[in-house]
C-alpha cells in the first residue's frame, strides 16, 4: 500500500517565499520600509545631502521663510533648517537604536532567565519588572534623567530603561510557551545544559516576536526621547535633534511656524514609518498570516 | 432507505485565492430519513471540508463550492447562495463539532446558548425555548438540567459538553445531524456513551446522521452505510457490514487491515527476560496545596525490563503522563524513588542528573510541537549526539544518515525543516532522535494518537522492530487498548493516580480482574460491525 506516510519523502509544504518578498507584498510593510530606508539614507549621507553645516550660524538671514535656497527656512540664528533636519535623522536613528537596544537586550535576558529558571529567580525578576511596569514609561524616563542629568546620552539610557519591563514581559511569555513544548522537554531529557537550551532553542524561537515588538518600540522610543529633548532634558543646543528643535521653535511660533512644523512633521513621519514596518513584520512573521 | 433527506451529487470544493486546489472532487451521496452514514478517511481526505461545504461554513473568496445538484428535503439548494445555506443551518441541518472544549461560547450560560437559535429562528418565546432546552438536557443525560442551564461551559467535563452540543444541535429538530469526529477528543468509556446517545436521539427524531470520522471502530459501532474518502474522492460506498466483510477497493482493505484490533495478533514475546532498566518504587506526586491538592500519581511502583514494552493505559486525568514525566525526571516526585539503569535519579540535579538521565529518551504525542521548528531534521537528530559528546563531527553526520535511513526517511530528508514533513514523517524524525544515542529506555507518550491509522500501524511496527534490534525497554503510554494489544508485553492500567491492575498483555486483555479494566475493555470499539450491534440496535 502506498500512503502518504510511507512514501519515502512526500514533501507537503511549498517553500515559503523570502521574508522581504512577503513584507513588500503587504502595503503597511512596503510603506514603512520605504520611510525607514529614507531615514537611514538621510542619516548616512547627511553631509552630502545637506546644503549647509547644521550648526553654521548665518547660513542665511534669521527666520527666513522656506524657499528654494532654504527648503525649510532658517531659524533665529540663520541656521538652515533643512540641513538641521537632515542631520537630525542621525540622532533620531541613534536614539531609537540605542534605547531599544538597551530595552531589548536587558528585557530578553530577564524574560528568558525567568522562564527558564522558574522558582525564586522567576518570582524576583518578574515581580521587579511588574513594579517597573506599574509606572508610565515617561515617568521612569524623567526619573532616570533627573538622576543622571540632562543630556542626549542620558535620555537614550533613560528611555531604554523605561522600556525594559515591556520587553521582559513579552520575552518571558513567549519563552514560557516554548519551554512547555515537547521539543524543548525532549532536549532536556537528551541532557542539554542551560546554555544550549537558552541559546539554541529558546532564543531563536522567541526572537521573531521580539523583533516585531522592537520595531514597534522604536517609534515610541524616538517619541519619548524627542519628548525629553523638548522638555530640555535630552539633547542640548546646538545639537540638531528634532525634539530639541521643536522646543526651540516654540518662541517663534507666530512669526516662523516652519520652525516647529518641519521637525514635528519629521518626527510624525518617522514614527508612522516604524509603526507601519512593525505592523507589516507582525503580519508576515505570524504563521497564521502566511497563506493570506 | 426511505425518502432522502440529503442528496448531493458533483460536489466540488476548491481552496485558495490565486490558484485554487481542488480538495473535494466531484463526490455524491444520499442520506435517507433515519439513516446513519459514515464518511471515513484519513486526514486531508476532504471529509471535514465536505461537511463544512454542506453547511455553507467555508469562507467566501478562499473556498469555491460547486455542486451539480444539492437537494435537502426535496428542495434544490444552490451552495453559492448564502441566504439559502443560512436557512438550512441549524433548522434542517444540525452540527456537532469535534472539540467540545472550544465549540461552546465560554462567556454565555448553557441555557442562553441553547435557547438562542430557537428564539431567533423559530420566533419562540424565552419560556418555551427554555423548557425545550431543559427537556433536551434531561434527554441527553445531564443531571439537574434546570440548574445546569445557569452554568457556564467550564463547569462541564468534556463528555458532558459533547452531550450539551448534541442537545443544542437537536433544539430545532433538524432532519439531518452532521457530527464531525464527535468522540475523537473523548475517553473511550465516554465515547461509547456519546455514540449511543447520537444513535438514540437521531432515531427518536427520525433524523439522518452524517458521521465524519477516521475511526473504523466508531464506524462499525453505529453506521448503516459507509463512504470511504481518499484524496477528495469517494472511493467506495457500501452498507457497513458488507464493507467490513468484503471491501472492494485495495485502499479500503489497507485501511481496515491497519486498524489495531483487540482480537488481533499481539506483540511477539520479548527476546529474553532482561534486567530492569527503570524501577519506580512508591512514587507519588500531588498538584496544588492544602485542601485543593489532588494526587496525580499515588504510590505507584513498577519496573520496565530491557527488551520489553510496558503499556501504561488510562483515561485522561489518570496520571499516566505525569508518571512518564516523573520517570524521565522532567517532574520531581514528592516521594518514592526513581531508579534508572541502576542509578537512583530521584534527588539528582544539574549536570549529575544530565549524565544519569542519558539512558532515557522520550517521544511525544504531538508531532507538530515535538521538533524545534528552526532545526532541520538532521540537526534535530544530531542534537542528542552533540550533547553526549561521544562522537566527532563526521561520525555524527554518518550516524544521522544511518538513522534517517533506518526510520525510512532517506538521507535527503536531513536538510528539510519540520514544517516540510507530514505528521507521520515528523514522528519518524522524533524516533530517530530518541534512538540516536542508543538509549536503554524510551518513554513514548501517546506517540501515535495524533496520526492516521495506516501511519499509526507503520510507526508501531517501526518501534517494535527497533526494540527487538536494540533490546530497548519501552514505556508506552496510551489510552487505546487496541494499540496496547499490538505492541505491549505487559500492561499497567491506571486510574486516579493508582495502578489498578498490572500483568501480561494477554492476561489483562483477555481476563481482566479489576472492574475498571473490564469497563475499559467493554467500551473499546472492536472494529467489527457484527459483534457490535448492541449499541446500534
Amino acid at each position: 500500500m502506498t500512503m502518504a506516510g510511507t512514501d519515502p519523502i512526500a514533501v507537503t509544504a511549498a517553500p515559503t517565499p523570502g521574508l522581504a518578498r512577503r513584507l513588500f507584498s503587504n502595503p503597511a510593510g512596503l510603506i514603512g520600509t520605504g520611510i525607514v530606508l529614507v531615514l537611514v539614507a538621510l542619516a548616512l549621507f547627511a553631509p552630502q545631502i545637506a546644503p549647509f553645516a547644521p550648526t553654521r550660524m548665518g547660513a542665511g538671514k534669521p527666520l527666513l521663510a522656506p524657499s528654494l535656497v532654504h527648503l525649510a527656512g532658517t531659524d533665529e540664528f540663520g541656521r538652515d533648517m533643512f540641513s538641521r533636519i537632515v542631520f537630525g535623522a542621525r540622532f533620531t536613528l541613534m536614539v531609537g537604536a540605542i534605547a531599544v537596544g538597551i530595552s531589548l537586550v536587558v528585557g530578553l535576558c530577564i524574560g528568558l532567565m525567568a522562564a527558564y529558571a522558574r522558582g525564586w529567580v522567576e518570582i524576583v525578576l518578574m515581580r521587579l519588572s511588574d513594579v517597573l511596569f506599574s509606572f508610565t514609561e515617561t515617568l521612569i524616563a524623567l526619573a532616570c534623567v533627573a538622576v543622571l542629568g540632562p543630556s542626549l546620552q542620558n535620555a537614550m539610557i533613560a528611555v531604554g530603561i523605561a522600556g525594559i519591563p515591556l520587553y521582559a514581559r513579552t520575552a518571558y511569555a513567549a519563552a514560557l510557551v516554548e519551554a512547555g513544548k515537547p521539543y524543548f522537554e525532549g532536549s532536556v531529557v537528551a541532557g542539554a545544559g542551560p546554555l544550549r537550551l537558552l541559546l539554541t532553542h529558546l532564543l531563536p524561537n522567541v526572537l521573531p516576536t521580539m523583533i516585531v515588538i522592537a520595531t514597534l518600540g522604536l517609534s515610541s522610543a524616538i517619541l519619548a526621547a524627542a519628548g525629553l529633548s523638548f522638555l530640555g532634558l535630552g539633547a542640548q543646543p546646538p545639537t540638531p535633534e528634532w525634539g530639541a528643535m521643536l522646543s526651540a521653535g516654540r518662541d517663534f511660533f507666530n512669526r516662523a511656524p516652519w520652525l516647529m512644523l518641519y521637525p514635528g512633521l519629521a518626527i510624525a513621519v518617522v514614527v508612522l514609518g516604524f509603526n507601519l514596518l512593525g505592523d507589516g513584520l507582525r503580519h508576515v512573521l505570524d504563521p497564521k498570516g502566511r497563506d493570506r | 432507505m426511505s425518502e432522502a433527506i440529503l442528496e448531493v451529487s458533483g460536489l466540488t470544493v476548491a481552496l485558495g485565492r490565486r490558484a485554487p486546489r481542488t480538495l473535494v472532487d466531484d463526490i455524491g451521496f444520499a442520506i435517507g430519513r433515519g439513516e446513519r452514514v459514515a464518511l471515513v478517511g484519513e486526514s486531508g481526505s476532504g471529509k471535514s471540508l465536505t461537511a463544512l461545504a454542506l453547511l455553507g461554513l467555508l469562507p467566501h473568496g478562499v473556498a469555491h463550492v460547486r455542486a451539480r445538484s444539492l437537494r435537502v428535503l426535496g428542495r434544490h439548494i444552490d451552495p453559492a447562495q448564502d441566504a439559502q445555506m443560512r436557512a438550512l443551518r441549524g433548522v434542517a441541518i444540525g452540527m456537532v463539532f469535534q472539540e467540545p472544549m472550544t465549540s461552546l461560547n465560554p462567556v454565555l450560560t448553557i441555557g442562553r446558548q441553547m435557547s438562542e437559535a430557537m428564539i431567533a429562528r423559530r420566533g419562540a418565546g424565552a419560556r418555551e425555548a427554555q423548557d425545550r432546552a431543559i427537556a433536551l438536557l434531561d434527554r441527553v443525560g445531564i443531571d439537574r438540567p434546570e440548574l445546569r442551564m445557569q452554568q457556564y461551559p467550564h463547569e462541564f467535563s468534556g463528555g458532558m459538553r459533547q452531550r450539551v452540543m448534541i442537545a443544542m444541535a437537536m433544539m430545532l429538530q433538524p432532519a439531518l445531524l452532521i457530527a464531525d469526529e464527535p468522540t475523537t477528543a473523548l475517553d473511550v468509556t465516554v465515547q461509547a456513551r456519546i455514540l449511543e446517545l447520537l444513535v438514540d436521539v437521531t432515531r427518536e427524531n427520525g433524523s439522518g446522521l452524517l458521521l465524519i470520522t477516521h475511526d473504523m471502530g466508531v464506524v462499525a459501532q453505529i453506521a448503516d452505510r459507509v463512504a470511504v474518502m481518499r484524496r477528495g474522492r469517494i472511493v467506495e460506498e457500501q452498507p457497513t457490514a458488507d464493507l467490513f466483510r468484503a471491501p472492494r477497493q485495495a485502499y479500503t482493505r489497507a485501511l481496515l487491515a491497519a486498524v489495531p484490533r483487540l482480537d488481533g495478533p499481539g506483540a511477539d514475546a520479548p527476546a529474553s527476560a532482561g534486567r530492569p532498566v527503570l524501577r519506580l518504587a512508591g512514587v507519588s506526586k500531588r498538584f496544588g496545596s492544602g485542601r485543593r491538592a489532588t494526587a496525580a500519581v499515588d504510590d505507584v511502583s513498577l519496573e520496565v525490563h530491557a527488551g520489553e514494552t510496558l503499556a501504561l493505559v488510562g483515561e485522561s486525568g489518570s496520571g499516566k503522563s505525569t508518571l512518564a514525566r516523573i520517570a524521565a525526571r522532567l517532574t520531581a516526585a514528592d516521594s518514592g524513588t526513581v531508579v534508572l539503569d541502576g542509578t537512583d535519579i530521584t534527588r539528582l540535579s544539574g549536570s549529575a542528573l544530565r549524565t544519569a538521565r542519558r539512558p532515557v529518551q522520550m517521544i511525544f504525542q504531538d508531532p507538530y510541537a515535538s521538533l524545534d521548528p528552526r532545526f532541520s531534521a538532521a540537526r534535530a537528530i544530531a542534537e542528542p549526539l552533540r550533547i553526549a559528546g561521544m562522537l566527532d563531527r563526521s561520525a555524527i553526520g554518518r550516524r544521522v544518515e544511518e538513522l534517517l535511513v533506518r526510520v525510512g526517511l532517506g538521507t535527503a530528508a536531513g536538510a528539510r525543516l519540520p514544517h516540510q514533513f507530514s505528521g507521520g514523517q515528523r514522528q519518524r524524525i522524533a524516533i530517530a532522535r530518541a534512538l540516536a544515542t542508543g538509549p536503554k529506555l524510551v518513554i513514548a507518550d501517546e506517540p501515535t494518537s495524533a496520526l492516521d491509522v495506516t501511519i499509526q500501524a507503520d510507526i508501531l511496527a517501526l518501534l517494535s522492530e527497533l526494540q527487538r534490534e536494540q533490546q530497548l525497554a519501552l514505556l508506552f503510554i496510551t489510552h487505546d487498548l487496541a494499540v496496547v494489544r499490538r505492541i505491549a508485553h505487559r500492561v499497567a492500567v491506571m486510574r486516579q493516580g493508582r495502578i489498578v491492575e498490572i500483568g501480561s498483555a494477554d492476561r489483562v486483555l483477555t481476563a481482566p480482574q479489576h472492574p475498571y479494566t473490564q469497563a475499559l475493555l467493554a467500551a473499546a470499539p472492536t472494529g467489527d460491525p457484527t459483534s457490535q450491534r448492541r449499541v446500534a440496535l
